[in-house]
């Protein structure tokens, strides 16, 4: 059953889409047991018909990400917040 | 003029799909190549990063999957070592039917997490599972380049030797990578005369060839899904603390 998900790395490509910056960076209160951690620690269901992050703490459903050809759907009623850094790493480095 | 704004503005910065060129592939194992892959602008990398790669059918079917990458930064070059997967829909294209000069879309550098900068000073403990090892081969052949003198040590757990990803370099790397120490796990079949046991990594394993918990080590593991837990939970069992130990999974998709 464990191989059944992967990890936030995996949501930050498509979240580039969205987003300006990178998104494996940014630390999120989960709604359900708020406990903090990065979207890159999240446990990532993808084999759904979208993407579906939980936490890794109380594996309650933090984020969902459905894409379409023309427009995608980002549910993210499971984080209270994101705090997003925004330099890119590549960049400082 | 006005009309051309917009784009840019939406492009500046952005991780946008490249169109990369494939230059050479060269085989690791018999069933897993390194890809050299020619990336036009490519922004750089730190290793430890991955990429999106997309491959589109003629009738505009398309699908994406995630490969870490395995060099260190090198201009527009970007490695990425592929395991064949069973049934795979990407990996038996990019192993056998794709052909130097072809062209893929390329999306990257992605992750700031689990990754690792010549300027950290922690000691190092890397632990790989199959082709787990490729983004920590990128942070050993970084170290050598950025000549670090941040104590490495890295923990391969393979099948079987066959399955061994960059075995030559490994071994002349034990010899010439001063403060770099490579321990080896087999969970299937070990090479004649292996002294040690054969099955799944042990706590005592790690123990043995990692970093004891008060040098505050960073650890990175990387591998499936089920290696990936056990191993965390065996250097938290240790004492690492969990906020040390970084993590990089690959799904049933077969990254």
């Amino acid at each position: 059953m464990s191989d059944l998900y992967t990890d936030g790395n995996a949501l930050a490509g498509p979240l580039t889409e969205i987003f300006a910056t990178d998104m494996s960076m940014a630390k999120g209160t989960c709604a359900h047991c708020g406990d903090r951690g990065m979207l890159a620690q999240m446990h990532v269901y993808d084999h759904a018909p979208g993407m579906v992050a939980r936490c890794p703490n109380c594996q309650e459903v933090n984020m969902r990400l459905v894409r379409a050809p023309d427009r995608a759907w980002l549910d993210l009623r499971g984080v209270v917040a994101l705090e997003i850094p925004l330099a890119a790493p590549t960049d400082q480095a | 003029m006005a009309r051309a704004a917009v784009p840019r503005r939406l492009t500046g910065g952005r991780l946008l799909w490249r169109v990369a060129t494939l230059t050479e592939r060269r085989r690791e194992t018999a069933t897993a190549s390194t890809l050299v892959f020619d990336v036009p602008d490519w922004p750089g990398h730190l290793p430890g990063q991955h990429v999106d790669i997309k491959l589109t059918a003629e009738d505009g079917y398309s699908t994406e999957r995630s490969y870490s990458i395995a060099n260190p930064q090198d201009g527009n070059r970007v490695e990425l070592t592929v395991q064949a997967v069973h049934d795979g829909e990407v990996s038996p294209y990019l192993l056998e039917g794709m052909n130097v000069g072809d062209p893929i879309e390329i999306r990257g550098p992605i992750g700031g997490w689990f990754v690792w900068r010549d300027t950290d000073t922690d000691p190092v403990v890397l632990i790989g599972g199959g082709s787990g090892v490729v983004p920590l081969m990128a942070m050993v052949r970084a170290r050598a380049e950025a000549r670090s003198r941040v104590p490495f040590r890295l923990i391969y757990s393979v099948r079987t030797p066959a399955d061994m990803l960059y075995a030559d370099e490994l071994r002349s790397r034990i010899r010439d990578d001063m403060g770099l120490d490579i321990a080896y796990a087999y969970t299937r079949e070990a090479p004649p005369e292996w002294p040690g046991e054969v099955g799944r990594l042990k706590l005592a394993t790690v123990a043995t060839h990692g970093w004891p918990p008060d040098l505050q080590p960073a650890c990175f593991v990387c591998g499936p899904t089920g290696f990936v837990e056990a191993v965390a939970d065996i250097l938290v069992a240790q004492g690492h603390e969990p906020r040390k130990v970084k993590t990089e999974r690959f799904g049933p998709s077969g990254t």
